[in-house]
């Protein structure tokens, strides 16, 4: 399922990034980063081509060989972005649209919180909870401060069956 | 229906409980650029730019909103008319009357019974209150074009209530 969330900004800074802490975030950094020419390279193109209208769900934006990055991005020039796992053949691309539309209901739903100022990193708790962490665990731990919460994820992943059949399934319910 | 009032209602109030702050020896800071206001204090110029800060706080989350299931706008026309039609539907259950623009980057919408005024009176009485009915609404515009990438100016002015005119002037870059 999904390795790496992140919201990125009108301006291209980050507004939230969430990866499954087992592996190296840094690799997951890289990747979004990269993949940010890729988005710009595609609105672009939207741009000039003389559709009527414009998709905000960008597609499947580069592979590489253990993962495949996607990209929406919305009308106010907010990009989500989504990196997964390659070698979970059986998703299809309407289910990673129907994940990017809860990540922008939820996106909304922060811009909404008066305690919110737009432009800063969202530290909304509640309102990304449905897409704050990856692995589907139990939601209470993942709302604690990053550190924390790295070392919660690990002990209950290391209680939780490894990623077997049954690992896929629960990873299904983002 | 009686959901419209109660915003009426509370707009209302929210201009009156800031009005009353007025007596305060505000210390020069008039930002904003409001319409006519004939012999207005400082303290009143800064009532005026709390509110219309409010409508840009509102505004920014209703354009992060209200677009969620349109597609992608393709130039500023786009996003003005949005403005007049889901906009201006969403939180005053009409649309807006006329948009003229000279594509130089200055529009003007008219609506000619403005919800909020239309209450007051029609015709040229209450003509001085009028101004600060409009500064949430301003607002609101400002903070729905700067979710939606652009930065731009709003005032607004009344000739005659219920009538009034938005213009929103967008600086070339």
């Amino acid at each position: 399922m999904a390795v790496c969330i992140a919201v990125i900004a009108k301006e291209n800074y980050p507004l939230y990034i969430r990866s499954t802490p087992t592996e190296n975030e840094l690799k997951f950094h890289y990747m979004v980063h990269t993949s940010l020419d890729v988005v710009d390279e595609k609105i672009s193109a939207m741009g000039k081509a003389l559709v009527d209208q414009r998709e905000l769900y960008l597609g499947l934006l580069y592979p590489t060989e253990d993962y495949k990055v996607y990209g929406y991005v919305t009308n106010s020039k907010v990009k989500f972005v989504m990196v997964v796992d390659s070698s979970n053949t059986a998703l299809r691309d309407n289910e990673i649209r129907s994940m990017f539309r809860k990540l922008h209901n939820s996106y909304t739903d922060v811009m909404c919180n008066p305690f919110y100022n737009p432009g800063d990193r969202i530290q909304s708790r509640w309102a990304l909870l449905p897409v704050s962490d990856p692995v589907q665990v139990g939601p209470a731990f993942c709302v604690l401060l990053p550190s924390f919460c790295r070392t919660c994820l690990a002990i209950l992943v290391a209680k939780m069956q490894p990623f077997g059949k049954q690992g896929r399934k629960g990873l299904f319910k983002l | 229906m009686a959901d419209t009032v109660l915003f009426e209602f509370l707009h209302t109030e929210m201009v009156a409980e800031l009005w009353a702050h007025d007596p305060d020896p505000g210390s020069g800071v008039s930002a904003g650029s409001r319409g006519e206001e004939v012999g207005a204090t400082t303290g009143q110029k800064m009532s005026l730019s709390v509110l219309e800060s409010m409508g840009f706080r509102v505004g920014q989350a209703l354009g992060e909103r209200l677009p969620r299931e349109t597609l992608a706008f393709r130039e500023e026309l786009d996003v003005l008319k949005f403005l007049c039609k889901d906009l201006w539907v969403a939180v005053f259950q009409k649309q807006m009357d006329s948009l003229r623009t000279n594509h130089q980057g200055t529009y003007v919408l008219q609506d000619n019974s403005f919800p909020l005024l239309l209450p007051m009176a029609s015709g040229l009485q209450y003509l001085e209150e009028a101004p600060k009915f409009l500064a949430f609404t301003c607002g609101l515009l400002r903070g729905a074009l700067c979710t939606l990438g652009i930065e731009s100016v709003v005032t607004a002015s009344v000739a005659a209530l219920p009538v009034c005119k938005f213009q929103v002037l967008i600086p070339k870059s």
